[in-house]
């Protein structure tokens, strides 16, 4: 009896290792790319999890720091089979990025020291930078906009780009805790305003009002 | 410092505090890797460039990639290591104790502030290396440095994906971005003549 636990449990583990592995081999271009794919294998192929339960992981790896897909597969392989499954799942979604790239580090030098591929990097380096670039518009209209919102992305975009000009040294982890901070702030004084705002409207309406008096308050 | 402790320890705090995925920690990831003269920003573009075709989560390939750099196998390992474990912990926790994280009040007012400075920082660090790569400016005072090449195929790359997302209503994959402007790399920077 106990043996046959113990199995189950190892092929459970090695299930998530293999889905993992196979995440992480197959998705190219990062965390919101898996997405998808991890959708069609969770909900539809293994039945892992319903809708709800994907919706609520998607929105936890999102929120939390770090790689969207560390964090998703640590949380699937938590909700499978404990600490041990999120180990094995996490193993299995980094090892497939760490073989392949570790390959490349190998001898990517030799290969930029060729003539052609040198030229071929240095116009690549300017594709990079319209990557990032349109990455970060794309996110900004999608964004949800409200007065603190917007607020917080010029003043952000401005320092950061004043800082580097005039050669300020500013950690942008800062940027993310002033910011953090700002909207808790905002979130109290919305409170203190209206001391029993029926969720809505009315929260909303406070927010804009009480979002100009945090920004000065910490510039 | 020991280089395979500080490559733990830069891309421990890397990955404990870059929200937004792998372009989320670009910024942070800069400053790390430029500051400490462990690669050029021409280098880390490079290494952008191979991570996003690579198979695998962009903040995985990079720090495989800078670790391996810097110290072999073993630095690529302590750099892949500290950048998945912050998530490795917090999503334990999350999943072990607070499922309902995002209904509390407090965590949705964090978060309120922390999203559009994520994307400030990724729009940011895009500008500032418009103007650094493509423009020669670095620093102010200084004399602007124009590549033109490079200004040509940043041009032509954006124009190229706003025809393609108004033709085929979905977006040019950065793949095919990469190789189109390697292939324009080669055309406008190999020395022909020599």
């Amino acid at each position: 009896m106990r043996e046959g636990d113990a199995v189950k449990k190892l092929k459970e583990l090695l299930g998530l290792f293999a889905t993992m592995f196979k995440i992480g081999l197959f998705t190219f271009g990062g965390g919101y790319a898996m997405i998808a794919l991890l959708e069609n294998e969770l909900i539809a192929k293994k039945q892992w999890m319903t809708n709800d339960e994907f919706t609520d992981m998607v929105a936890i790896a999102e929120s939390t720091p770090g790689p969207i897909a560390v964090n998703s597969a640590t949380y699937l392989g938590y909700r499978r089979a404990g600490v041990a499954g999120a180990a094995f799942a996490t193993l299995g979604v980094a090892l497939p990025s760490f073989i392949i790239i570790f390959a490349i580090s190998l001898f990517f030098d030799a290969f930029l020291s060729l003539k052609a591929v040198a030229a071929a990097f240095r116009g690549v380096q300017a594709c990079v930078v319209y990557l990032i670039l349109s990455a970060g518009v794309r996110m900004f209209k999608k964004m949800k906009k409200s007065a603190l919102s917007i607020s917080v992305f010029a003043v952000v975009v401005c320092c950061m780009v004043a800082f580097s000009l005039f050669a300020v040294r500013f950690s942008s982890i800062f940027y993310i805790l002033i910011a953090a901070a700002v909207g808790v702030a905002v979130y109290l004084i919305a409170g203190l305003c209206h001391r029993d705002p029926p969720a809505g409207e009315n929260t909303e309406k406070a927010l804009d009002g009480a979002e100009n008096g945090a920004e000065e308050g910490q510039t | 410092m020991n280089v395979y402790l500080s490559l733990f320890l830069n891309f421990l705090k890397i990955g404990a505090v870059s929200f937004g995925g792998g372009y989320g920690m670009l910024a942070l990831m800069r400053e790390t890797v430029v500051g400490n003269g462990w690669l050029s920003e021409e280098e880390m573009l490079n290494f952008i460039a191979v991570s996003e075709s690579t198979p695998g989560p962009i903040a995985i390939n990079m720090a495989t990639f800078v670790g391996a750099s810097q110290g072999g196998m073993l630095g690529a390992l302590c750099a892949t290591l500290g950048v998945i474990l912050p998530s490795f912990v917090i999503i334990l926790i999350v999943a072990a104790l607070i499922r309902n994280l995002l209904k509390f009040r407090g965590v949705q007012a964090a978060l309120s502030g922390i999203r559009p400075a994520v994307i400030a920082l990724i729009a940011a660090t895009g500008l500032i290396l418009l103007l650094e790569t493509l423009f020669g400016i670095r620093h102010v005072p200084t004399d602007v440095a124009p590549d033109w090449r490079g200004v040509g195929i940043f041009v032509g790359v954006a124009l190229l994906s706003l025809c393609y997302v108004k033709w085929r209503k979905k977006r040019l994959s950065p793949i095919v971005c990469i190789l189109l402007s390697a292939a324009a790399g080669i055309l406008l920077y190999y020395p022909w003549a020599a």
